[in-house]
């Protein structure tokens, strides 16, 4: 819970404090675990990002948490209920198929009411708070050697179900219509995607927690978007940022006692902002430069 | 009956003398949708290699009559062949274009990519680089060459202009060699220039592979210096012929049973005059 103060100070040697932090094992869990929901989240959030389903990938996650909250509340493992409403959730979603596309407002009522429902499973159950803090904003320095083995496995499945349906979850995601009349089976890939979400989101939730999933679902696949138009080199970028603000941000909050994921989604948000601005600015100049008159 | 006297005309005596393969058949089909019929007695012949415009007023069933050639759409009556089966989803002899509003200017992918899922987006997992991805990366690159695209493949597609969105989602539609090209308003939210430059591009795309094309348009004029025939679908009858015998004063004002006036103007231009209330429908109609 937040980060740990050490007496061991930062020095300038980088490899000495990456060496010192190792020697802790929450912290060799802590970027092992990180890395891994870095990378799914990198390649999830790709197609989250393609698909418009930002705010589903959101709701799914306080669809989780009120699974959580409430398997607590009967006194069974947070990630089961995590997991088992999400993945309702997200068969659902994925049910809708396109008719997703402005149901935005049905989404959000249900998501406030998840969220109600979550509040109401805290109550029930005093001595609670730090469970609740740790599935609202993620509890990185918490993970055990059993989390990250969960952790690894559920990635792998996640990045091999993609890899499968790579090319077809391409096709539907950019041109649904076309590739519906083709033969894909559009109607399928979308709610295989939702799941494959469902669990990338569960992942995710131990590392930023329920509240903050954009920083690394939403905003590293945002940032390569703009940077290029090549989905595979879309989806290298999108991986190597998550992976860039996870270990970065861990590292920082080794010396500062503040929280982790404020340190994370931090170095997403300023990433994303100077990019942008880049591109803004390199635009006009070039407009201004004669040589493209 | 409007159908029999235009329908069944043979085509003889211009260029082959026999019968060319019927690429789409229909037998007095009919199409409901929610209770509500589109169209009936639909006797419809296409022989391979014709270049058909489909006209007709919004909420005609245009689009549904591509949706029943592509097997998205039961016929409620009657028969329908496509390329001498009847029509099932995933054929991979058929190119179709959808009705489309231009992609969102966000969309990052590049038109380049958009054509090869034309290629192989059915197939699962991802591309390995090797000799079979060289090689269809070759055809991609002659496919644009073809539609005159290669100087914007590279370009995030959202970015690109109507004309150049255009040519990249026929590309898509045509390198997989289809037999049938079935385009839902290609030229809708066109320029004139591209409005006449498309369909000879189709026209001329066409005519190399051997295929048939059905084109979905709201105006007959960019089309008539490279059109077969037409078939005009109003008021719930489908009518097949050359455009000077169906767009004509006589067999438009049979279709909508209502005085319309077809008038030509020096250049050829066919103007249809008299038709403000039939296409004064919404435009959210799920069938053209």
């Amino acid at each position: 819970m937040g980060a740990h103060y050490l007496a061991t100070g930062f020095g300038w040697n980088l490899i000495r404090d990456i060496q010192a932090q190792f020697q802790y094992a929450f912290m060799q869990h802590a970027y092992t675990a990180g890395a891994i929901v870095a990378i799914v989240a990198g390649v999830v959030g790709y197609f989250v990002v393609l698909r418009s389903l930002s705010f589903a990938g959101h709701a799914l996650s306080h669809i989780g948490f009120a699974g959580a909250t409430g398997a607590v509340a009967l006194g069974v493992n947070p990630i089961y209920g995590l997991l088992v409403f999400m993945v309702g959730g997200a068969v659902g979603m994925g049910a809708l198929g396109k008719r997703i596309y402005g149901r935005d407002v049905v989404i959000g009522i249900v998501l406030a009411w998840m969220l109600g429902l979550g509040v109401l499973f805290l109550s029930l159950y005093s001595g609670y708070a730090t469970e609740a803090y740790a599935l609202l904003f993620g509890e990185i320095l918490g993970i055990s050697q059993t989390d990250v083995i969960v952790t690894l496995v559920a990635g792998v499945v996640t990045l091999a179900a993609i890899a499968i349906m790579f090319r077809p979850l391409l096709f539907a995601s950019v041109d649904s219509d076309v590739a519906e009349a083709r033969g894909v089976p559009v109607r399928l890939i979308s709610i295989l995607f939702m799941v494959v979400l469902a669990i990338s989101v569960s992942e995710a939730v131990q590392v930023v927690g329920v509240l903050l999933i954009f920083a690394l679902l939403v905003t590293p696949p945002a940032i390569a978007e703009r940077l290029t138009a090549r989905p595979g080199m879309a989806i290298v970028l999108s991986v190597l940022l998550a992976l860039l603000f996870t270990w970065v941000g861990l590292f920082v909050s080794f010396y500062l006692p503040y929280p982790v994921s404020f340190f994370i989604t931090t170095l997403a948000f300023v990433t994303y902002l100077v990019v942008r601005s880049w591109i803004y600015l390199r635009q006009r100049f070039t407009k201004l430069s004669p040589a493209t008159v | 009956m409007i159908n029999n006297q235009v329908g069944e005309r043979i085509i003889t005596g211009t260029k082959e003398k026999q019968p060319r393969e019927l690429t789409v058949s229909l037998q007095d089909a009919a199409v409901q949708l929610e209770n509500h019929q589109i169209w009936n007695n639909a006797d419809i012949n296409v022989e391979q290699g014709e270049f058909i415009a489909v006209v007709g007023p919004n909420g005609s069933g245009k689009s549904t009559l591509f949706r029943v050639l592509l097997g998205m759409q039961t016929l409620r009556q009657g028969q329908v062949r496509v390329l001498g089966e009847t029509p099932r989803r995933g054929n991979q002899a058929i190119g179709y274009v959808p009705q489309r509003r231009s992609f969102d200017t966000d969309v990052p992918i590049r038109g380049r990519d958009l054509v090869m899922l034309g290629l192989e987006g059915l197939n699962w997992g991802f591309a390995l680089p090797g000799p079979a991805q060289h090689r269809r990366q070759q055809l991609v690159e002659e496919t644009l060459t073809a539609v005159e695209a290669t100087a914007y493949a590279d370009r995030p597609i959202g970015k690109l202009s109507g004309g150049e969105q255009q040519r990249l989602v026929l590309a898509q539609a045509l390198i997989s060699k289809p037999r049938l090209l079935l385009l839902d308003e290609p030229l809708a939210n066109l320029d004139l220039r591209n409005q006449i430059a498309i369909p000879q591009l189709v026209a001329r795309l066409a005519r190399a592979n051997a295929a048939t094309v059905l084109l979905v348009t709201h105006d007959i004029n960019p089309l008539l210096p490279v059109v077969d025939r037409v078939i005009y679908i109003a008021k719930g009858k489908m009518v097949i012929g050359k455009p000077e015998e169906v767009i004509t004063t006589s067999t438009l004002s049979r279709l909508y049973d209502a005085p319309v006036q077809v008038v030509k103007d020096i250049n050829g231009r066919l103007f249809v005059v008299g038709l403000e209330q039939e296409t004064a429908h919404p435009h959210e109609h799920d069938e053209h």
